[in-house]
């Protein structure tokens, strides 16, 4: 074989069929590289291994069943009183305890939760949405609409929310009914707000100019094109605005105009147990507890579902915990 | 400057007259009669009251009179509270309101952010999980519950201060600190991941390059950059804890304006809720005028000429 001197070394430059050998997978070898994920599997994918995820959708849904099934399968109606069984503290007939007219607490507070559980979940979804649709307009018309409907926008959050909530519950009555259409009329400026503001950003794109172009009306390349960009800002949005409106809730009955009575909700428990909560402890400790464990899941959750889409924060958070672990290390030797 | 000063105290008063008039119809359109709901058997005084209120005019004309009033900074009288102007009860009651609310700004606003800076610094530390957990259970208890709990604790069982009433500055502590625990972790909160996203800049990593002390690159670098987007907010924050919160004041029996909102609301005192809702609507007007002037003082790029 000939060779050929080039910078001081020898190369080969005749190649024989033996240096060739045809790939046998393109796709195997494609994937030893990096395994392609799509983003939402991945996503849940990251979520199922953080341990606090795990621990807070098991509360999650220990909560959520518990106010599916004890209602039905309680012994107790919630609403029926017996006064022979009345102030008891908890036993194994009323592991919660009874109240003053003798009705079941453990029944109360899962109905309870049940209301709660409703008026957050739709009550943060209705607003959610009118936000996001009124939002989506003033961002993608722009000019005169959008001046007009910010500044509506701007003149609505100047009034305090207290005051749209009473008075729909003065009109409409304590019901969750009242209680959603009070949350979706005092809740949808803020998220009307940030929707424009991510129209504005994601309108100029060229993603969005290409869909233009091929002739897709705004409604397709909002929803089809924009709208899985912002999907998980939007879940953690959602989870953080759960917990708000069951706190308006509770905020309500702590004033008098929440969920009236026999029907009940979280809050309307615990504004009772404050109430008594040097003599009946027990009244005021569950549905407390109760409120505080599924807030406090939500927020843990949203918190997960946040790091799990923006995983460069939680390997920097990993990171930065490691350095500090070998920082402290060699300090010590 | 002068004339984007005047342009937006323009737009400010334009404001404040949309909430006026939108709040003085949307009242209306409640159903009752405020005399009859004080005294319902008494029609005959009910409709005299609604005469001598001027209850009984064509709704323009009292919209027109309570315009002028407005002009003039007077709210008018109380339909519930007789011989009571609005006015009166505001001077009266919002300075404790206030109060509150600047005390629990003062501890709140600088404590949460020292920990938000501290807990970006040691990230992955102690401190910063100790910060995150402990704001993510503190706000996930509802604030009654909250305030009964700290009641117990402290005013019962340790002595150490009251159980409610406003009476001295030990009266203070424990509203204050129970309204401040949502500041604390939302700063806390907010502030850790904009020191966090400015820690990310290749500013700083030019700092460092150049030599600056980990201590400058944090106070003149870090922090400076990430505190700006939080005072855009502050306007807005303000302006709701000037107000306080009517559950704190309920639960601490503090005279506020809180309780004066409510009832004034489900008694039907048009006045009285009218009165209130402008007046908190001037305080978030001004508050975000004021921080959007201090903002580009402080931050030169977004100066408005």
């Amino acid at each position: 074989m000939e060779k050929i001197k080039k910078n001081g070394q020898l190369y080969d430059d005749t190649l024989t069929e033996e240096d060739f050998s045809p790939v046998p997978d393109r796709a195997a070898i494609v994937d030893q590289i990096r395994p392609s994920m799509r983003y939402w599997p991945e996503v849940g994918k990251r979520l199922m291994k953080n341990k606090m995820a795990i621990a807070s959708l098991t509360v999650l849904a220990v909560i959520v069943l518990l106010a599916i099934f004890v209602p039905i399968f309680s012994p107790y109606e919630y609403d029926a009183s017996n006064f022979l069984a009345a102030k008891q503290k908890p036993s194994w007939a009323h592991p919660f305890g009874t109240d003053k007219v003798g009705r079941d607490m453990f029944t109360r507070v899962f109905v309870g939760t049940r209301t709660s559980l409703l008026i957050g979940v739709i009550g943060a979804l209705i607003p959610y949405i009118i936000g996001m649709t009124i939002g989506a307009i003033s961002g993608w018309v722009g000019g005169t609409v959008d001046m007009v409907i910010m500044r509506v926008v701007d003149v609505m959050l100047c009034i305090p929310s207290m005051i749209y909530m009473i008075l729909i519950l003065v009109v409409l009555g304590g019901s969750p009914v009242s209680l959603i259409v009070a949350l979706a009329l005092s809740g949808w400026m803020g998220s009307a707000r940030g929707f424009r503001g991510r129209i504005l950003q994601f309108k100029n794109r060229e993603f969005v100019l290409a869909a233009k172009t091929l002739g897709a009306r705004p409604g397709r390349i909002i929803i089809r094109h924009i709208l899985p960009n912002i999907l998980g800002n939007m879940a953690v949005g959602l989870c953080s605005a759960i917990p708000g409106a069951i706190f308006a809730e509770a905020g309500m009955s702590y004033i008098g105009l929440g969920i009236s009575p026999p029907m009940t909700s979280l809050g309307q428990l615990s504004t009772d147990g404050v109430a008594v909560f040097m003599t009946e402890f027990h009244r005021f400790f569950f549905p407390s507890l109760i409120i505080s464990l599924l807030i406090f899941a939500l927020f843990m959750f949203g918190n997960c579902l946040r790091d799990a889409l923006d995983p460069k924060l939680r390997d920097e958070d990993y990171m930065a915990r490691v350095y500090r672990r070998m920082r402290k290390g060699g300090r010590k030797a | 400057m002068t004339k984007y000063i005047i342009k937006r105290l323009l737009i400010s008063l334009l404001t404040i007259w949309a909430v006026a008039t939108v709040c003085f119809f949307l009242l209306r359109l409640l159903p009752g009669n405020p005399f009859i709901l004080q005294n319902p058997l008494d029609m005959k005084n009910a409709e005299k009251m609604m005469a001598y209120y001027g209850l009984d005019r064509p709704l323009w004309e009292q919209y027109l009179s309570y315009l002028d009033g407005l002009i003039h900074l007077d709210f008018g009288y109380s339909l519930t509270h007789v011989g009571r102007s609005v006015n009166a009860v505001i001077a009266q009651y919002f300075p404790i309101t206030a109060q509150l609310g600047v005390q629990a700004l003062l501890l709140g606003m600088p404590l949460g952010l020292l920990l938000g800076i501290l807990s970006a610094v040691r990230r992955g530390g102690g401190l910063d999980y100790g910060c995150q957990l402990s704001s993510v259970v503190l706000t996930a208890i509802p604030s009654f519950v909250l305030a009964a709990v700290m009641q117990l604790i402290f005013g019962v069982y340790l002595k150490w201060f009251p159980v409610s009433q406003w009476l001295s500055f030990r009266h203070t502590i424990l509203p204050t600190l129970v309204l401040s625990i949502g500041v604390i972790s939302g700063h806390c909160r907010s502030m850790r991941t904009l020191m966090l996203e400015v820690g990310r800049q290749d500013y700083l990593k030019t700092a460092k390059a150049k030599g600056v002390s980990n201590v400058r690159v944090v106070v003149f670098h870090q922090i400076r950059n990430a505190i700006l987007p939080m005072i855009t907010n502050m306007g807005l924050e303000i302006a709701g804890m000037l107000m306080g919160s009517y559950i704190i004041e309920k639960v601490f029996s503090i005279p506020g304006l809180g309780a004066y909102f409510v009832n004034s609301i489900t008694g039907l005192d048009y006045t009285m809720t009218l009165g209130l809702v402008v007046f908190q609507a001037v305080i978030v007007v001004a508050a975000n005028f004021i921080v959007d002037l201090l903002y580009g003082l402080i931050d030169p790029r977004v100066r408005v000429v």
